[in-house]
């Protein structure tokens, strides 16, 4: 069963990108995508909830079903599936058609590596499907071939390729930290390593732990290492952007905090959970400092997802169930409410045909129903209640003080009260402000371009007013058999 | 493990390798001439198919043959070629925008070794192989590393940029090879056509720059900030 629907799962973006390839009608190859991304979407959903009696392996163990990638999994699906509905709408927009079935092409077999890579149980593999992650998506963020967009394409793949590096070496070394134990060859699966943790040797398997994490944390976002992240989610189109935020990051952040339970069993996990912690604090910090002064919208938004992957690395950092809980159901929240803030931009961006914060004014006048859905997403995404990202920020930071990070929970908060004022005023000033007598009238958008916005707001104002006791469950098997933490 | 009990010719071919890669790398950093960059790459990646071949006689890996063959014929031919062809399409002779000199460079670069030595005795110290060719291995492939980093920092053509890179998992390949012979062939293998898919992406990616952004150094790239 589960097999099957892993299978389809897979299989689903793998056709739909070869059936672009080969039809190329614009109005069909959107139509496949959307149809293949719901396939993945509905198989995610029951594979999240049978995962609980797995793990499952298959081809010979080299993809494994297990409760984390099953969840990441789920927020990746419901990101392409959203993504999906929104491309329809947003690329028409663009006016690209002849080249449309390239960007769908494209887009699926990004799809196919971002799920790819949840699934993964060889380290070495791993690192392979997210250097493809970064190899495919770098042709969708210069999808519009203008200046930006190319140097945003350079960076991105100049600096991850290199950050990425990094994790290799670090895998290399684990692998060798692992060899010393359980003799010259063998299968370097995620068990394989938590398994000859306890008896690896402790600088060796420290060195490659900060190598991993780092190199890993260049694909997360986490400041410093975080420099191609908003130049490439601001330049590529918007469905790409939520993509490569609400799904990628998330991709990335499964493998750290499958190396940070590795850490834990070797012994070395109070190093390893303070550098995270320490990463996690400096990206608010940056998140905070250039969210107050941004001026791109766009831009504004990327910031935001560097804050959060400071706030999802904070709750691993802290873990124990409430941080590794926090973590988790903060990714879900994140990956609805970015999808849902990227859409909310594209759509400004495009009908009022600028990408600065000072161009966009009057929304609440103009959009009515969109502008409502985008500023209740903005209120959302600064943690404020009755939304899902509440929630998990008050669990992440119940953890922090739960673990004794005092210093951590105390910078997290101010921090987070930093964005929240800073990041309003931006809207406040869109929504507002009244803009030049002069100013073009906007564009109207289609259905396509607001429905997946209904979408992710609803599901996210659930999870702020009830937390469903099957995710609990779900997040509280994570911890216990993946970190042995203690109920 | 093969490194613990290596008869003292392969250890000291093992040794001679890693050391010329080093050396190559050097040769890299203190080099102007685009061109002078890629025979250096070119020469270190024959090095480590040597080294391969090398690796697979003594511990005795039949498949590292394979992975020699395949080393030497993508990293040391078919690699080079498609970044000369670039060059020359290009019309970029030589580097001119470093932030370094070559001869500062290398004086960085040589404190980048100390560095790398520093952490691999710490490493092979707490592992008793103290006097090894492993701490040697492990030193080469830090250094190699922040040499590829250096060059990346130092160096503004597109070019440069995308050969440090490849400097930079030379490194790895060169340390994973003598460190950890066992890892699963198959991965090296991917990794070499990976490395073949970036260098493709990485050309695509310098013609957009040439044409859109009018040309290929990252001074240039400066519009999106903040």
């Amino acid at each position: 069963m589960t097999g099957a629907l892993l299978l389809a799962m897979m299989t689903a973006p793998a056709a739909a990108a070869l059936a672009c390839i080969v039809v190329r009608r614009p109005r069909v190859v959107e139509l496949i995508n959307l149809i293949a991304s719901a396939i993945c979407f509905g198989c995610a959903v029951p594979l999240a909830a049978l995962s609980a009696s797995g793990p499952y392996h298959y081809w010979d163990g080299y993809i494994v079903l297990d409760m984390p990638g099953s969840w990441v999994l789920l927020c990746s699906a419901i990101v392409y599936f959203l993504a999906s509905i929104y491309s329809v709408g947003y690329m028409r927009l663009l006016g690209e058609d002849e080249k449309l079935w390239n960007f769908y092409t494209l887009f699926a077999v990004f799809a196919l590596t971002v799920l790819l890579s949840a699934v993964m149980n060889n380290a070495g593999l791993y690192w392979i499907v997210i250097e493809l992650t970064t190899l495919v998506s770098t042709f969708l963020v210069c999808f519009e071939r203008v200046a930006e967009s190319i140097e945003a394409a350079w960076k991105y793949i100049i600096v991850v390729s290199t950050g990425i590096s990094l994790a290799l070496l670090g895998t290399v070394l684990f692998y060798w930290a692992g060899s010393l134990v359980l003799g010259p060859t063998y299968d370097m699966t995620w068990d394989a390593l938590r398994g000859a943790a306890p008896s690896m040797n402790a600088p060796l398997a420290t060195l490659s732990f900060l190598l991993v994490l780092v190199g890993y944390g260049t694909k997360v976002g986490l400041a410093p290492m975080h420099t191609w992240l908003p130049d490439a989610h601001s330049e590529s189109p918007a469905p790409i952007s939520a993509m490569l935020s609400g799904a990628l990051l998330n991709g990335a952040m499964l493998g750290i905090f499958r190396y940070l339970t590795i850490a834990d069993a070797a012994g070395i996990g109070g190093l390893a959970r303070t550098t995270l912690v320490a990463f996690g604090v400096f990206s608010l910090l940056i998140g905070a400092l250039f969210i107050v002064r941004q001026s791109g919208i766009k831009r504004l938004m990327a910031y935001s997802s560097i804050e959060h992957m400071g706030v999802v690395a904070l709750g691993l950092g802290f873990g124990g169930l409430l941080g590794i809980a926090g973590a988790l159901y903060h990714m879900l929240n994140h990956s609805l409410n970015k999808s849902l803030m990227f859409f909310g931009a594209g759509n400004v961006m495009r009908s009022f045909g600028t990408k600065d914060i000072s161009g966009i004014r009057g929304v609440a006048d103009k959009f009515p129903v969109q502008g409502a859905l985008w500023l209740a997403g903005a209120v959302a995404i600064t943690g404020a209640p009755p939304f899902g990202l509440f929630l998990s920020e008050l669990v992440i930071l119940r953890a922090g003080l739960h673990q004794s990070y005092i210093w951590a929970v105390l910078a997290m908060l101010v921090l987070l009260i930093v964005i929240f004022i800073g990041f309003l005023n931006h809207f406040r000033a869109m929504y507002f402000n009244d803009g030049p007598d002069d100013m073009a009238q906007p564009r109207q958008l289609t259905a396509w371009c607001v429905a997946p916005m209904w979408l992710a707001l609803m599901p996210l104002l659930v999870l702020g007013v009830w937390w469903p006791a099957g995710m609990w469950d779900h997040f509280m098997a994570i911890a216990t058999t993946m970190s042995g933490a203690k109920p | 493990m093969l490194i613990a009990h290596l008869d003292p010719l392969a250890s000291s071919i093992f040794s001679l390798m890693a050391i010329a890669s080093l050396v190559l790398a050097f040769v890299m950093l203190g080099s102007r001439w685009l061109n002078n960059y890629l025979y250096a790459f070119a020469a270190e990646s024959w090095m480590i198919a040597v080294l391969s071949a090398v690796v697979g006689y003594y511990g005795e890996y039949p498949e590292f043959y394979l992975v020699a063959i395949l080393t030497a014929f993508f990293r040391g031919l078919f690699l080079p070629y498609l970044v000369w062809r670039i060059i020359r399409r290009l019309n970029v002779a030589r580097e001119i925008h470093e932030i370094l000199q070559p001869s500062s460079a290398l004086v960085v670069g040589a404190f980048c070794v100390i560095f790398a030595l520093v952490v691999a005795y710490k490493v092979g110290g707490s592992l008793g192989l103290a006097g090894t060719v492993a701490v040697l291995a492990l030193t080469v492939m830090l250094s190699m590393n922040l040499i590829g980093f250096l060059m990346l920092a130092v160096r503004h053509e597109a070019l440069s940029q995308i050969l440090g890179l490849l400097v930079l998992e030379n490194g790895i390949f060169l340390g994973a090879q003598i460190l950890v012979p066992g890892m699963p062939l198959f991965i090296e293998i991917v990794i070499l056509f990976d490395l073949l898919i970036v260098v493709a992406c990485f050309g695509v990616l310098v013609q957009y720059l040439v044409v859109h952004v009018g040309s290929t150094s990252s001074l240039e790239l400066k519009r999106l900030v903040g």
